[in-house]
């Protein structure tokens, strides 16, 4: 992708590509931190159809909303890439037969296969939790195994 | 009455009718300064309401606005920025001043006018308004179109071209004749030449020195500094205006931004003056005898403009569409074109000049934002004042529509 970069002497810098798509977007930063989000106009290239207004905080927030989405695509790709290997998150439910339980107790790596990596509680997260470790109902386990092995772990784990 | 509260009642209603008039002009869409302009009119001998206690003030404080002006046009740009844009641009405004100057220059010869007046309203018509011009992109939304590079890298040079201008016609008024005012305009040159390389080169350090975080100090220091380089460059008859332009070119980074800030409310009110004050130096009745010269000096050089832009835009690779945006854009004349006429008035020199600039003036500033307006095609020319109403209107949301992101 190619972003072309102007000087607006005495206003700031302006960025601007075109989409795969065949659009011109560009955002024009003002020295005082004010950012104009431009769409150029389809038949008059030279000109902008629309012009958004935005300031130092709402461009942040419009810079994360974009790269957050980027992120969950890198994600996916991830797993992808890497055969065979699968990435989980499995919910420990009240029901569940290991709630109240240590990770050793559900002998997860002996019978699936399957390594536990972190679990999930509340807003924290225990990372490499060892195996005397308790489970409890609403923690969410981050697992890391074979499609098969984590299958069978969520099925154990009664998720 | 007392000599204070008369002053007092003076200064007042000139400024409140000033912000009344803004107001309109808000409202109008267009520029306030060919409203001062007609209030000084109104104001000065000849006119409606005769100022008597307060024009002393207007007179100081009109010299203050002339330098304010050039200051805070100086803040706008680095010197790095000056020089990086004249390189790229100096084929457009080498058009731009053969094609704008000209008619001026001419016009002023066929009036029977001594050479130097006519190089004075050459440069009355040369030169746009770059205030007007920036608001009048703001408000068009066309700061991101791909011709405003073009038109701001020619409004560049003509500032600059103004820092060499400014001193040779204030020189040139000083001194008799060209031979006599040969040095002194050399010097003069010679120094703002200088002083421009000198910013290029320390003005990082200079604006670290200046800068401190108190708004207060910071306001008088850059105030004072710009006043006493203006007075200075005046003693040196490089012209005071020039001076400020220097101070603020030399200025960048923190300190730039901040002065900006903190001198944009008091450039507006002194330059409102100084708009007045000029308007205040010429008698209305000297205004119908001009005013077909006027007229016609303004729709050529309308049409120099438009050409220049066309071309510069065309040169850049603009649409034809763009390239006429560009043109029409440019055509508005202001306060550079009052800074230049008022010092050949200050002069007291070609009685009608002041005459023609105010009446040139008032149709350029009027005509210029109207023909960039008429420019827009007619599907957003319908629509844009519809959007910039719902715009305005979804700015502020109704209480309950924004929620607070959740983390």
């Amino acid at each position: 992708m190619d972003i072309q970069e102007t000087n607006l002497p005495g206003v700031g810098l302006r960025h601007d590509f075109t989409t795969r798509a065949g659009r011109q977007l560009g955002v024009v930063t003002h020295r005082t931190g004010r950012r104009d989000l431009l769409v150029y106009d389809r038949e008059d290239p030279d000109a902008c159809q629309e012009v958004v207004q935005l300031t130092d905080e709402e461009a942040d927030a419009l810079a994360e909303l974009l790269g957050a989405a980027r992120l969950v695509e890198h994600l996916a790709a991830l797993t992808q890439r890497i055969e065979g290997l699968a990435i989980d998150w499995l919910p420990i439910r009240s029901g569940s037969p290991y709630a109240g339980k240590a990770i050793a107790d559900t002998q997860a790596r002996s019978r699936t296969g399957v390594s536990i990596v972190a679990i999930l509680r509340g807003d924290g997260a225990v990372p490499a939790p060892a195996p005397d470790a308790g489970l409890e109902p609403g923690d969410t386990l981050v697992v890391v195994g074979t499609t098969q092995g984590v299958k069978e772990l969520s099925k154990l784990l009664g998720s | 009455m007392a000599h204070g509260a008369a002053v007092l009642l003076e200064l007042g209603g000139v400024i409140l009718g000033l912000g009344i008039l803004g107001r309109l002009a808000g409202r109008l869409g267009l520029s306030a300064i060919p409203l001062y302009l007609l209030a000084g009119l109104a104001f000065g001998e000849g006119g409606l309401l005769p100022l008597v206690t307060a024009s002393e003030f207007i007179e100081v404080g009109a010299e203050v606005g002339v330098i304010l002006l050039l200051l805070l046009l100086g803040l706008e740009y680095s010197a790095s920025e000056l020089l990086g844009s004249l390189r790229a641009t100096a084929p457009a405004g080498l058009v731009d001043l053969g094609l704008n100057f000209t008619p001026g220059l001419l016009a002023g010869l066929l009036l029977g006018w001594s050479a130097l007046a006519a190089v004075v309203l050459g440069g009355v018509t040369y030169v746009t308004s770059s205030g007007i011009v920036a608001k009048v992109l703001g408000d068009l939304n066309r700061l991101g179109n791909r011709e405003t590079p073009v038109i701001l890298s020619i409004l560049v040079v003509e500032d600059l071209a103004m820092a060499a201008y400014l001193p040779l016609v204030t020189g040139l008024l000083v001194g008799g004749g060209l031979l006599a005012s040969a040095l002194p305009v050399g010097v003069a040159l010679a120094t703002v030449a200088l002083v421009l390389l000198v910013a290029v080169r320390y003005g990082e350090t200079l604006s670290r020195l200046v800068f401190t975080p108190n708004d207060e100090v910071l306001l008088l220091v850059i105030l004072g500094l710009a006043l006493v380089v203006a007075g200075v460059a005046q003693q040196l008859q490089v012209s005071a205006a020039v001076g400020a332009f220097l101070v603020g070119i030399a200025l960048s980074g923190r300190a730039a931004e901040a002065a900006h800030d903190l001198l944009t409310p008091l450039r507006d009110l002194f330059a409102a003056t100084f708009f007045v004050f000029f308007g205040l130096q010429t008698n209305p009745r000297s205004i119908p005898p001009v005013a077909l010269a006027a007229t016609a000096l303004a729709m050529v050089t309308a049409a120099t403009k438009v050409g220049t832009g066309w071309w510069a835009a065309r040169r850049a690779r603009i649409g034809p569409r763009g390239r006429w945006r560009a043109g029409t854009a440019l055509v508005a004349r202001g306060e550079f074109s009052i800074v230049i006429a008022g010092l050949a008035v200050a002069a007291g020199r070609e009685p009608s000049l002041g005459p023609l600039a105010t009446a040139y003036v008032l149709i350029m500033a009027v005509l210029g934002p109207v023909l960039a307006r008429a420019s827009e095609p007619l599907r957003t020319g319908l629509g844009r004042p519809l959007t910039a109403l719902a715009g305005r209107r979804s700015a502020r949301p109704a209480a309950g529509e924004m929620r607070p992101r959740e983390p």
